[in-house]
């Protein structure tokens, strides 16, 4: 994602290869893609390259080896200028087995360089793959650079010295490939010696075979054959501000964007969750911050999550709960009681694949309605969502915001992309933000208690049980205004519907801005989400080319910036890719009349730039 | 229950009551449950602030409303979870749970049985009434087999739940029942709030409307002493003015009922009642009543720690020594810095 100062002149990304490069590692879901996709990630970010990943695994936890959908997937795209996505086509695809060259390959730019590992294109890994004949032999693989190695007979010869019995010794296979990566890139190895002895501080053997396997792997890329398609390729570091920096994935970002939210609200954090993917990453990283005043809770299923952060909430704390669109139907009615008795909560829905269990490890956009209408009733609640991890930290101190300054339940929209890529992000002064302590109310003010009294946010006061002098009840059956007791009135139920329109409506959420462009003209390119990236790269290269073509990202869905309609009315035509049939589309037509038009994606896979190029070309043409 | 309220100013029954209109039926056996608990508050001697009436929807639910305390009236069956959010976020407060049949055996048995295997410190009133009272008197998971309703006109067909020995199964460490005009009732809550932990009270309640008098065979004041076995700690389980008890048939590893004669219960091997022995408590819960008489007052009392000491234990300890450096926890993991030279770790 764009960490580099500014991007290049728009006129000089004609060809994005030239400083770029996109890499792929391809393997069997136990070869330890993951792993190595995360260190060649960390010596990119050393190395003062832009970058951005995605991970993209299956959702077997141990598919049977060998097979099509047991591959496990990690693209790396870097550069010496802004990245703003994974890339489209790999340049490089190191395949660990046949089933990874398959599944993979089709992406493979033409010309692009295989690096494939040889020993383990058996007949039996071949059939499971569903290959009649072993590609690197029948020239299937004419339209790309072949280089094939038997990268599994190298490592068991690298780490023999060892002693490690046959599997444990292939276990090294990734480090190998790492090593060989390393060098393709002129890359510094010992960070990731270093890291390995930390690793294995435990076990040295292990180590020291893994450092072999590493560094037998670099010295494999000095020594190969120049002639061959193996090149060492130097990418330049990106202008990137002076200042700390770290990987940081979408889920870290939430997890640490809630806890600086409850800091900055004075408030100690709740969250319950209940397992499930995407989201149980954020449940698993504030598990461990529990001096930070945060309490979790694993509770027996998504309801009993939600209903135990709104219980919190009403004791004081800040509430949160998580969970991915299958659990946030779930969460439903609780998410109208919590409008209903106006206790502040944070629910953040990282999105997968659906209806139903859908893609789980896979990701999409499409829980927008869900989020925004998604409720029985009028039920209005503000909806922000995240376009990228450095992102999501600040969506998610925005969202504690809201919450808690307007006594409503708030929805933060992320998505499975977001939450596992990792990207670089500038480590942000914590001094810098404005804090938002929490008044609560402790005795009867002048004129007496109201419950569902309001300040001039609209929002009721915030009570604790335990206060002396204030006791009331609240609960989901419509609330008569000001004194919150139970009232059926006709006229009280619109005034009371009312009010919780306008409370939300009346939320001050900044100004939308133009990312890229002019306000006004001829095409505005319009995305929310993790789409952020391959919209900004398309809509840059465009205008690079000469169109008259902007971006507009939208961060609050619900309520939408003030003068977005108008801001919309400015061009000829809108677009909006999403990840999904066109739901945003919909909301802005339904509340600009603007004719938005859907450009639509849902194989699972974030659009590419070159996908969101040629809806621009279409809708300038 | 909790230790820090029990050093409140003394109130008065009055003290609890809201200026809410009660809106139950006429007759309505959840009035003299709702008297019961006004009357007791003060004698358990805990100050109106740190209470805290959590229900599901029902209209036992509806009990929060009538109680001047705080109070949560929640959505169906769902109470034990706001319940326990709301404990762990403040192990101060005194929080009663009011649900009824339906609530917290049907749509929230899940949650029911998660709040007891967890021990958190509250006391739950489960109010069966064996029916659905507010949806107009369908059958209820409870409801006895054959029971008429408007969705099942020819009778139900399914066995009922039994709440105690749901409760029991669940790990409950404290289970109790009573009934709504019982005299008995105050000491049952007394002992419920005295019990460290979840303490579950089924109290059974005449539904007037939809299923009346369906517990008039063993609360019927004519007749009762026949029909109620009162359990007390350390006192042999004899009724019907001492000339029945119950004895365990030791071969079988049942209970059976026997004669006491001339009041000489030990003859008779009429055991004596232990709160803390679990096994006779599973027969307890399991005693059907007719066979029996009706098992009423502590079946089982038998602390173990609570969940939310133990979150809060655990909580302290790993905060143990560690700041809550959040500036400095964002520096952490895979960092670099950038210069003007370039990046370096
Ligand atoms: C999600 C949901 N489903 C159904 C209902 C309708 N409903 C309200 S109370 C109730 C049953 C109540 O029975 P019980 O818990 O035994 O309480 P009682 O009224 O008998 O005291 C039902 C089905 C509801 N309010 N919410
Ligand atoms: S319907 Fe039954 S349980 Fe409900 S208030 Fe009337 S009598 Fe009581
Ligand atoms: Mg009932």
């Amino acid at each position: 994602m764009a960490t580099a100062v500014e991007d290049r002149a728009d006129g000089e990304r004609q060809s994005p290869l030239s400083d770029a490069v996109v890499v792929r590692f391809a393997g069997d879901s136990g070869d330890g893609m993951q792993l190595t996709g995360g260190q060649f990630t960390l010596s990119s970010a050393l190395a003062g390259n832009d970058f951005a990943t995605f991970p993209d695994f299956p959702a077997e936890i141990r598919a049977p080896q060998g097979t099509l959908f047991g591959v496990s997937a990690f693209q790396i795209n870097f550069g010496s200028s802004a990245i703003d996505t994974a890339g489209d086509a790999p340049d490089v695809l190191v395949a660990m087995n046949p089933a990874a060259l398959k599944t993979n390959v089709p992406q493979l730019k033409p010309g692009g360089l295989i690096i494939a590992d040889e020993g383990e294109f058996n007949d039996r890994n071949l059939a499971k793959a569903k290959y009649d004949a072993n590609p690197l032999e029948d020239g299937s693989l004419a339209k790309w650079q072949l280089l094939k190695l038997n990268i599994s007979q190298l490592t068991m010869d690298a780490v023999k010295p060892f002693g490690l019995g046959n599997k444990e010794a292939l276990r090294c296979k990734n480090m190998w490939t790492l090593g060989l990566a390393l060098w393709m890139f002129d890359r510094d190895r010992q960070p990731l010696v270093d890291w390995l002895n930390a690793k294995f501080a435990k076990a040295p053997d292990l180590a020291a075979a893994n450092v072999a396997a590493l560094n037998a792997g670099h010295a494999y890329g000095e020594t190969a054959e120049l002639a061959g398609p193996l090149k060492q390729h130097h990418v330049d570091p990106a202008p990137v501000a002076p200042g700390l920096y770290r990987t940081l994935t979408g889920a870290e970002g939430i997890a640490l964007g809630l806890v600086a939210g409850a800091q900055l609200s004075k408030l100690p954090m709740f969250f319950g969750g209940y397992p499930i993917t995407p989201a149980s990453a954020i449940l698993h990283h504030l598990s461990r911050l529990k001096e930070y005043d945060v309490t979790t809770f694993q509770a027996e299923d998504e309801i009993a999550a939600i209903c135990s952060a709104i219980g919190a909430s009403y004791g004081g704390s800040l509430g949160v709960t998580s969970s991915s669109g299958p659990g946030i139907a779930l969460k439903g009615e609780a998410m109208g009681l919590a409008i209903m008795t106006e206790l502040p909560l944070v629910i953040v829905n990282s999105q997968r694949g659906g209806p139903s269990t859908g893609l789980p490890t896979k990701t999409e956009q499409s829980d927008l309605y869900q989020a925004v209408y998604g409720r029985n009733g009028d039920a209005p609640m503000p909806v922000v969502a995240a376009r990228s991890p450095g992102d999501a930290f600040e969506c998610a101190i925005e969202a504690v915001r809201i919450a808690v300054q307007y006594m409503t339940p708030v929805m933060l929209l992320t998505d499975g992309y977001i939450a596992n890529a990792a990207e670089p992000w500038a480590v942000p002064d914590l001094t810098t933000y404005e804090a938002f302590p929490v008044e609560f109310l402790t005795e009867v003010p002048e004129g007496g208690f109201k419950p569902y009294g309001r300040d001039e946010k609209l929002a009721r006061p915030w009570v604790k049980p335990g206060t002396p002098d204030l006791l009331h009840r609240i609960g989901g059956i419509e609330k008569e205004v000001d004194t919150g007791h139970i009232n059926y009135a006709p006229g009280n139920h619109q005034a009371m519907t009312d009010i919780r329109k306008a409370k939300i409506d009346g939320i001050k959420v900044l100004d939308q801005v133009v990312e890229l462009g002019a306000e006004g003209g001829k095409l505005a390119v319009v995305g929310w989400g993790s789409t952020f990236g391959p919209i900004h790269q398309a809509v840059r290269r465009q205008r690079a080319q000469g169109a008259d073509v902007s971006h507009i990202h939208i961060r609050h869905i619900w309520p939408l910036p003030a003068n977005l309609g108008e801001l919309l009315k400015s061009y000829d035509k809108v677009i909006v890719p999403e990840m999904n049939t066109g739901q945003l589309k919909t909301v802005l037509r339904d509340q600009y009349l603007v004719d938005a038009k859907p450009v639509n994606k849902v194989s699972g896979q974030p659009f590419t730039i070159a996908e969101i190029e040629s809806a621009i070309e279409e809708a300038l043409a | 229950m909790n230790e820090m309220t029990t050093i409140a100013r003394p109130t008065t029954l009055k003290d609890w009551e809201t200026d809410q209109e009660v809106r139950w039926c006429p007759g309505c056996g959840d009035y003299a449950i709702l008297k019961a608990v006004q009357r007791t508050m003060p004698e358990i001697g805990t100050a109106p602030e740190n209470t805290v009436f959590v229900s599901g929807i029902g209209c036992s639910s509806r009990f929060p409303y009538y109680m001047e305390t705080y109070g949560f009236h929640t959505i169906h069956g769902r109470a034990p979870a706001f319940a326990t959010g709301l404990k762990l976020a403040n192990p101060e407060l005194d929080i009663w749970i009011v649900t009824g049949d339906g609530d917290g055996l049907s749509i929230g048995g899940n949650h029911t049985m998660h709040l007891i295997r967890r021990n958190l410190d509250c006391q739950i009133m489960l109010f069966n009434n064996e029916i659905y009272g507010l949806t107009k008197g369908q059958y209820s998971p409870t409801s006895r087999v054959g029971t008429t309703s408007p969705s099942t006109p020819y009778g139900s067909v399914d066995r009922p739940a039994q709440p105690a020995a749901f409760a029991l199964g669940a790990g409950a460490r404290f289970v109790a029942r009573g009934f709504d005009v019982s005299k008995e009732l105050p000491n049952v809550l007394k002992a419920a709030h005295a019990h460290k932990g979840a303490a579950f009270i089924e109290i059974f309640q005449n539904c007037i409307v939809y299923n009346k008098d369906v517990f008039e065979d063993f609360a019927a004041p004519k007749g009762a002493e026949d029909r109620q076995l009162w359990l007390k700690q350390g006192e042999p389980m004899v009724y019907a003015k001492g000339t029945k008890g119950i004895a365990l048939d030791a071969e079988a590893l049942h209970l059976k009922t026997v004669d006491v004669v001339d009041g000489d219960w030990e003859a008779a091997g009429v055991i004596v009642h232990d709160v803390t022995n679990r096994s006779v408590a599973h027969m307890l819960v399991e005693m059907r009543f007719g066979e029996f008489p009706m098992a009423l007052g502590i079946l089982y009392d038998d602390p173990r720690p609570t969940f939310e000491a133990d979150v809060v234990r655990q909580n302290k300890a790993a905060a143990e020594g560690k700041k809550a450096d959040l500036q400095g926890l964002l520096k952490k993991g895979q960092t670099w810095t950038v210069t003007e030279g370039g990046p370096e770790l």
